[in-house]
């Protein structure tokens, strides 16, 4: 995507609560942010290193509990003698905390994981997730379990003249995921179009060429495996201190296939794929919610998305280029027509 | 230069490569010939670091390289052109070259390097911003040949280069081979056109399941009358 069309973008949006101060339309975009930030996340292990993390929803819920616990505090007894206290830190260094252990997981199943690649790495992604939600359903002294954690504090901002500004109204939210989304989407943008991006998509191309130039493997999967979580962690993070109560549903499998989806109907490997993939799913619930019963809902969310795989196989960004190439160079017949072309040709 | 000391490599049970023994010296050209299966590309592989040995040792200089890395091989100056799809598709032409230098640090020669392919191969100028797997068969080994200089190695390796071509590519391949000996860099090659091969280098090493049946110049081995009968296609005279 280039950068001009981007900033217009980021502005439009940004302009957005402005325009259309609508809370309600405020708090849809703002959760179909998170998504979308968890989304270009996931973009960077699946679409770039090829890699698919189907716990991905587990790096969000950890981010999410390690914020909530890092800003409450807590005092939780580990057996031995042993209790671990901590006082209630400053809600962005509870953030930043996530951020930072998160990206410590990502790395932990990163190394495990991509020792077994392929399908292995799939099912150890699964059970990575389905752990973590036990552990955040059973271990009660530190999660409160199903009860979920409540009042959890909200971010907050200095502003010139305002002082120290909690955000918690629709349009601070939607702001505030705006600009992590944002920076989330340039850190990915930048690191893709990097040296070190550049491995990732050759270890994907083709693994043997990559280590016969010279890529070594394991680094640059482990590196996308942690980069990847720690935005996913401050997606998770995000979501704790805007909606302000999580309950182990974080680490739901759904949450996992909806960013899925997201990556792969938008274009698993583009940086504009989740973003644009996010805004469908992410807003095609709520949109439809007042038009059509629930049920009817998820069929048409279902069939928009086999019509899009069916006829964009490689999802709805790359398609958009092709179109704009197609648009450019009238005079240059696509290569599917020309082959239809000469096979039209050749029965006649 | 590359010495193989009674290299064994197994691919589970299954011994791909069995005590093979060879060496190349400086500024040679030397093939590895054989049928399919008599374990030619394994032995790259094991080189190249790609492929455990089981047994047995490898020196380059003198200094013994079985199973390193294959990111510490390279930067040793051994480079391998491996068979089967040579580049990355989807990945520019010249992203293709960056992609050979990964283990240097010298932007300002790698750029000055790139220009030298370029030169070398002005089909590959012509398609710098292509993305690669829209260039032929030709032209994808030909950025596969450009891409394996890019490391500077002083030893490369290439494994089938003529492998799917059309004859006329074939031949400008073996030639551009050739030529890269004579510049200076050490060349071991694996072709199973035992013809072609022979009539290029300077020695060959035949393998057999595994192991080296026969080796020795290439006008020894031409006239070797098991090579001729087995492998050259008939008249043992």
């Amino acid at each position: 995507m280039n950068w001009k069309f981007f900033g217009v973008f980021v502005v439009c949006l940004g302009l957005f609560p402005l325009v259309w101060p609508d809370p309600y339309i405020l708090s849809v975009m703002g959760s179909a942010g998170i998504m979308i930030i968890a989304a270009i996340s996931l973009n960077l292990l699946l679409g770039y290193t090829g890699q698919l993390s189907l716990g991905h929803a587990a790096f969000f819920g950890i981010g999410a509990y390690t914020s909530a616990l890092m800003s409450l505090g807590f005092n939780v007894d580990l057996g031995f003698g042993i209790t671990v206290q901590v006082d209630p830190k400053p809600v962005w260094a509870a953030f930043a905390t996530a951020i930072v252990v998160t990206a410590f997981f990502g790395w932990l199943v990163g190394k495990l994981a991509f020792k077994v690649r392929g399908a292995y790495f799939v099912v150890i992604t699964i059970s990575f997730a389905q752990v973590m939600r036990m552990i955040s359903l059973n271990w009660t002294d530190l999660t409160e379990g199903p009860m979920g954690m409540i009042s959890i504090p909200p971010l907050s901002l200095w502003l010139p003249g305002e002082g120290v500004v909690n955000l918690t109204s629709k349009a601070e939210i939607y702001w505030l995921v705006l600009a992590v989304g944002v920076i989330a989407y340039l850190l990915v943008a930048m690191l893709v179009k990097s040296r070190q991006g550049r491995a990732m998509i050759a270890l994907r191309e083709n693994e043997t060429l990559a280590t016969s130039v010279g890529i070594p493997v394991t680094y640059f999967l482990a590196l996308a495996a942690v980069i990847s979580a720690a935005i996913a962690g401050a997606a998770g993070g995000l979501y704790a201190h805007t909606v302000r109560i999580i309950d182990p549903d974080v680490f739901l499998f759904i949450y996992t296939v909806t960013m899925v989806i997201m990556v792969v109907a938008g274009g698993k490997g583009t940086l504009g794929g989740p973003v644009v993939g996010g805004l469908i799913f992410g807003l095609m619930p709520e949109l439809l919610r007042g038009v059509v019963q629930p049920e009817v809902q998820w069929v048409i969310y279902g069939i928009t998305m086999i019509l899009i795989l069916l006829f964009l196989p490689r999802g709805l960004v790359p398609a958009i280029y092709d179109f704009i190439a197609w648009v450019r160079t009238p005079i240059a017949i696509p290569v599917r027509e020309s082959k239809r072309a000469l096979s039209a040709g050749a029965k006649s | 230069m590359l010495k193989l000391e009674n290299v064994t490599v197994c691919y589970g049970a299954t011994e791909a490569v069995k005590n093979v023994s060879m060496e190349v010296m400086e500024g040679e050209f030397v093939t590895l010939i054989g049928a399919n299966g008599a374990g030619k590309s394994t032995t790259l592989r094991a080189i190249s670091g790609l492929e455990p040995v089981r047994s047995g040792r490898i020196l380059f200089e003198g200094d013994p390289i079985q199973n390193a890395a294959p990111q510490d091989i390279i930067r040793l100056g051994i480079a391998h052109c491996p068979e089967g799809r040579r580049v990355f598709p989807q990945l520019t032409v010249r992203e293709n070259l960056e992609m050979g230098a990964f283990r240097r640090n010298d932007r300002q020669t790698i750029k000055a390097d790139i220009d030298r392919m370029l030169g070398m191969f002005p089909r590959l100028a012509e398609r710098i911003r292509q993305s690669a797997g829209t260039l032929s068969g030709g032209e994808q080994q030909m950025l596969a040949i450009a891409r394996s200089l890019m490391s500077r190695p002083r030893l490369v390796m290439f494994d089938e280069p003529s492998l799917g071509l059309a004859p006329n590519f074939v031949e400008q391949v073996f030639k551009l081979v050739s030529e890269i000996c004579e510049g200076g860099t050490t060349v071991l090659m694996v072709e199973q056109n035992a013809y072609a091969a022979l009539d290029l280098c300077d020695r060959s090493y035949l393998l057999s399941t595994g192991e080296v049946m026969l080796s020795g110049t290439a006008d020894e081995m031409l006239n070797n009358q098991d090579v001729r009968r087995i492998y050259l296609g008939g008249d043992a005279a």
